[in-house]
């Protein structure tokens, strides 16, 4: 009989792992909690660094996991893992139990709230917003006011929940900066007429062609960079934002109206991989994300024999990094399925 | 008031909407490799004025950028042109000729200049 193995979470790095895995010829069970798989990957209009839309790696996840061997069980949140000799019961919120002889946990990430960082106003002024509101508005078509009119000046804020004691989140989670490049690049051929300024700490653009296009933003865009977090929020008599932040690089305070204002929320363990990782005894780091077995050359493996990690529930990850992590993922499930 | 002593000093804060930041536009039209600094501040390194005086080419390109003109209109004269500056630059930015145009552009808006 073949063997079963579970993959918890159907985004990227599950559906990557639960791909490869029916390659190699086992049967699979692809848990997904929301009512369709795909993960942040649906929320989002066009990835980093080309523009590539991000449907197209939809469509590469869904070809390679539909048809026979793959089952894909949508709406369910697994919420326990509990090892009996060589099986592993699986119970999801309502009780059901599976079983299996391998399990890959894949429960991603969560977007940092941005309405914790109170001194931005989200939630508070209507035209503070968020990366994943910024997709969306790309997704439709029109980047608008509340009010229904076009923004002309906007501000987009770096490092929100990242790099921030305050907020419990000491690490850099690496992928908002080149968001907030693509983003500010995206505005700018959405309406040409747009002034936008980035207010970054540190601009860590360390990845493929990401530099790059911090170059192209300037060159051909006209985006603005000030160095500077945004210190604090308030909105003017007339509804638009005002922003105050230090321009660290000409050494003195600054002010600016802005119609918009775009916060680049950090990512976050998921608070099922939370849930999950406490009920079934699975270790995590101070940053609350998985904590591999060993960073080098164990970042797949728990502290559990044939529970393995796959993509951004052990930290921040591109999309690229997270199907190359989901794919070692399997190669230790072979391994480990290969010895039992 | 002065002579009590007291004095209003002017707020420090950089207020950009109220800044006009037409010496930028103009060097930016003209030599668009000015839009790439990312102020990391190798010309200021290099620069020989900036080693016997305070002239931070640096400095002065990220203030023009905010349209704070008053310190730069002065400043921008102490340049010697050597163009040791454009030869460190990591981003290829012409500088020599960003300080060329900045002081075509102080002369062309003398009055807005502030």
């Amino acid at each position: 009989m073949n063997k079963h193995v579970v993959v918890i979470g159907g985004g990227v790095a599950g559906m990557e792992a639960a791909g490869q895995l029916r390659k190699t010829g086992f049967e699979v069970s692809l848990f997904e909690k929301e009512e369709k798989p795909g993960g942040h990957l649906n929320k989002w209009y066009k990835l980093f660094p080309d523009r590539r839309p991000s449907s197209e790696v939809k469509e590469y996840l869904d070809n390679i996991t539909s048809g026979e061997g793959i089952k894909i069980i949508t709406g369910k949140t697994i919420e326990k893992i509990v090892q009996n000799k060589n099986q592993f019961h699986i119970s999801d919120k309502e009780g059901s139990e599976y079983t299996a002889d391998a399990v890959i946990v894949a429960t991603g990430f969560d977007l940092f709230k941005s309405a914790r960082k109170e001194e931005y106003g989200y939630g508070i002024y209507d035209n503070v917003i968020t990366s994943a509101d910024l997709e969306e508005m790309f997704r439709k078509g029109s980047i608008t006011l509340v009010n229904g009119r076009t923004p002309e000046t906007i501000g987009i804020v770096h490092c929100v929940g990242s790099r921030d004691e305050k907020m419990g989140n000491l690490y850099c989670s690496k992928l908002c900066c080149v968001t907030a490049v693509k983003q500010a690049i995206e505005i700018r051929e959405h309406l040409p007429s747009a002034k936008v300024f980035c207010f970054y700490m540190d601009m860590r653009m360390g990845g493929a062609y990401y530099e790059e296009l911090y170059r192209e933003a300037q060159e051909e865009w006209g985006v603005n960079f000030i160095r500077g977090k945004v210190s604090e929020v308030s909105e003017s008599i007339n509804n638009r934002l005002v922003i105050k932040s230090e321009d660290t690089l000409a050494g003195k305070p600054l002010k600016m109206l802005v119609d918009m204002l775009v916060l680049m929320a950090g990512m976050e363990m998921s608070e099922e991989g939370l849930k999950l990782g406490d009920s079934s005894g699975l270790k995590r780091g101070d940053n609350r994300f998985f904590s591999p077995a060993d960073h080098h050359f164990g970042s797949n493996k728990s502290n559990l024999k044939g529970i393995y990690y796959a993509g951004t529930c052990t930290m921040p990850m591109n999309i690229t990094e997270t199907i190359s992590h989901a794919r070692a993922a399997v190669m230790d499930v072979i391994e480990y399925l290969k010895e039992s | 008031m002065d002579r009590f002593g007291f004095s209003i000093s002017k707020g420090r804060q950089i207020d950009y909407d109220a800044n006009s930041r037409h010496i930028a536009e103009f060097i930016s039209e003209r030599e668009p490799s000015f839009r790439v600094c990312i102020e990391c501040g190798c010309c200021s390194a290099t620069c020989t004025t900036g080693n016997f005086t305070s002239f931070s080419l640096r400095e002065l390109q990220i203030l023009m950028k905010r349209g704070e003109n008053e310190k730069v209109r002065e400043n921008i004269k102490k340049c010697m042109l050597c163009g040791k500056c454009t030869l460190v630059c990591p981003r290829g930015v012409n500088t020599r000729n960003v300080v060329t145009l900045a002081r075509q552009a102080f002369q062309k808006f003398p009055a807005n200049a502030v």
